[in-house]
């Protein structure tokens, strides 16, 4: 216990929260996009993977559980660390503080931070929690639209496929998307080096590498995530949805209620 | 050649302070930058005005006593040199060149152009030593040191305590300086024994003093005259964590003190 305030109150302390804190969300960003990427599949397996992690509640929720407390100690030790940060200059330059071998990136972790944030909690109340009022085809399209309500005609599961396809018809959930992913992939494209480095692994002969997986890994990560919203703005899964929006209404099976088979 | 310094002036901590503007005389274009300042200050006290106060001792860019903020960054334009290897010669004729202390609340201004530094010297005291007598230098390789660790342990005794990296910093980090401090005795066979007591004391004193935390931005790897890597900051935060698994050493047995 005392070690752990040790640590909290030393800056160096504090790194190492950020580093092992963003290293668990980088695992999770990974994963996330492995599971996304089934989309590039037939609508079956992106259906059949969210039916198991909706009927597996150990996996669910132990990841669920376990990023929220990440998140949580990442953004605490970042606003803490920003605070004193900005203490420890109290009087500026005056032409403002030039570059000098740093990176815009670098400079600006924690407005990237702080609007990928605000996007996850977006991003939870349209996908995971699927709140109609958040979706956009009020607004945008007009007419009321509930995900909760799309179900894969053969197997009765909730359409994972079809709710991909209609949450990024909508141009601005889109753009929201891309914009945040994009800073996503800005913040880690420093975040990921600055791990290495805030705990200490890193040398003279490593360093060059572990710039590199950064920058391999923030390039993966915003094709592996943007690939989706751009591919359904270019048609993809439009067929399909127009056929599940109309066999899939009257049948109305609630995937909960189908009982796991354990 | 002729300058148009723009130098903050301010009398001390309590008063505000403020940019003034002066016509450089004639100049040199071979002085140094500190030169320059000489020859500015002298025409002031020739028109009975008070000189810039700076900071300036061996002029030869080891002793980490001149600092300055030269048109937004440490120890002016070049790479790897102090503000005192710095000539006017990097500068055009009738340029405007602007003059800041080194800003950090743990480098508090005393007058003009010069800050208070002694937060340095405080983390130092705390473990920037070795606690036992080395005795005269002792024969070649009677201690066997790696030629890698001699070679870095030498990189990071380089570093000349200025704070530069402490100004360039957008957090106003030590964390430059103490890692160098840290190092070039963790490096050493004679630095061992007191190795994790020395990196937590050091780190503490650190944050005591008010400095900020590191983002990697790399600026003051950057600014260094000395050219110190962000390499030695990996190292400090490795030692450190292995400094907080090990725990706080044993108290003296009952009697021992």
């Amino acid at each position: 216990m005392i070690l752990l305030l040790k640590i909290w109150q030393s800056s160096l302390g504090k790194k190492y929260i950020m580093a092992l804190s963003g290293g668990a969300m980088l695992l999770f960003v990974l994963g996330h996009m492995a599971g996304n990427l089934q989309f590039f599949l037939a609508p079956t397996y992106i259906n059949a993977y969210g039916h198991f992690l909706q009927t597996t509640p150990e996996i669910l929720w132990t990841s669920r559980i376990g990023l929220l407390v990440m998140v949580g100690l990442h953004i605490a030790a970042a606003i803490s660390l920003t605070i004193s940060n900005r203490a420890a200059r109290p009087i500026g330059y005056s032409g403002g503080l030039s570059a000098q071998g740093s990176t815009l990136a670098a400079r600006t972790m924690i407005w990237s931070g702080l609007i990928v944030a605000s996007f996850i909690v977006y991003h939870l109340l349209h996908y995971t929690l699927t709140l109609p009022q958040v979706n956009g085809y009020q607004v945008f399209a007009g007419e009321a639209m509930d995900f909760d309500g799309l179900v894969e005609p053969k197997t009765g599961y909730h359409d994972i496929f079809a709710m991909i396809v209609l949450g990024f018809k909508i141009p601005v959930v889109s753009g929201f998307y891309l914009l945040s992913v994009g800073l996503l992939s800005i913040h880690l494209g420093h975040g990921v080096a600055s791990m290495f480095q805030s705990l200490g692994l890193r040398s003279y002969a490593w360093w060059p590498r572990i710039a590199a997986l950064a920058r391999v890994l923030s390039v993966v990560i915003f094709v592996g995530y943007a690939s989706i919203p751009v591919s359904v703005l270019l048609g993809r899964g439009s067929d399909y949805v127009n056929e599940v929006r109309t066999s899939g209404k009257p049948a109305h099976v609630s995937p909960t209620s189908h009982s796991p088979s354990k | 050649m002729k300058v148009q310094l723009k130098v903050w002036r301010q009398k001390n901590r309590n008063t505000s302070g403020k940019f003034v503007t002066y016509e450089s005389p004639d100049l040199n274009p071979n002085m140094s930058f500190l030169e320059m300042l000489d020859v500015v200050n002298e025409s002031l006290a020739s028109r009975s005005e008070e000189p810039i106060a700076f900071d300036h001792d061996c002029r030869e860019g080891i002793c980490g006593t001149c600092s300055l903020v030269i048109n937004g960054k440490p120890h002016g334009p070049h790479k790897g040199v102090a503000t005192c290897q710095t000539y006017m010669r990097s500068f055009k004729d009738g340029d405007q060149i602007v003059v800041e202390p080194f800003r950090a609340k743990a480098f508090p201004l005393v007058k003009d152009l010069v800050v208070d530094r002694k937060a340095f010297d405080r983390i130092q005291q705390k473990g920037g030593f070795i606690s036992v007598r080395t005795g005269s230098a002792p024969d070649a390789n009677s201690i066997p040191v790696p030629k890698e660790n001699s070679d870095l342990a030498m990189d990071a005794a380089q570093c000349i305590g200025c704070g530069a990296c402490v100004a360039a910093c957008k957090n106003a980090s030590a964390m430059l300086f103490v890692s160098a401090k840290v190092s070039h005795l963790g490096l050493l066979p004679q630095g061992q024994p007191e190795r994790f007591r020395r990196v937590k004391a050091m780190v503490d004193q650190m944050d005591e003093e008010g400095f900020g935390a590191c983002t990697v931005t790399g600026s003051c790897e950057a600014v260094c005259p000395k050219s110190i890597s962000l390499d030695f900051i990996a190292r400090m935060n490795r030692d450190y964590l292995v400094a907080l698994a090990k725990g706080e050493s044993k108290k003296p047995a009952a009697g021992g003190v």
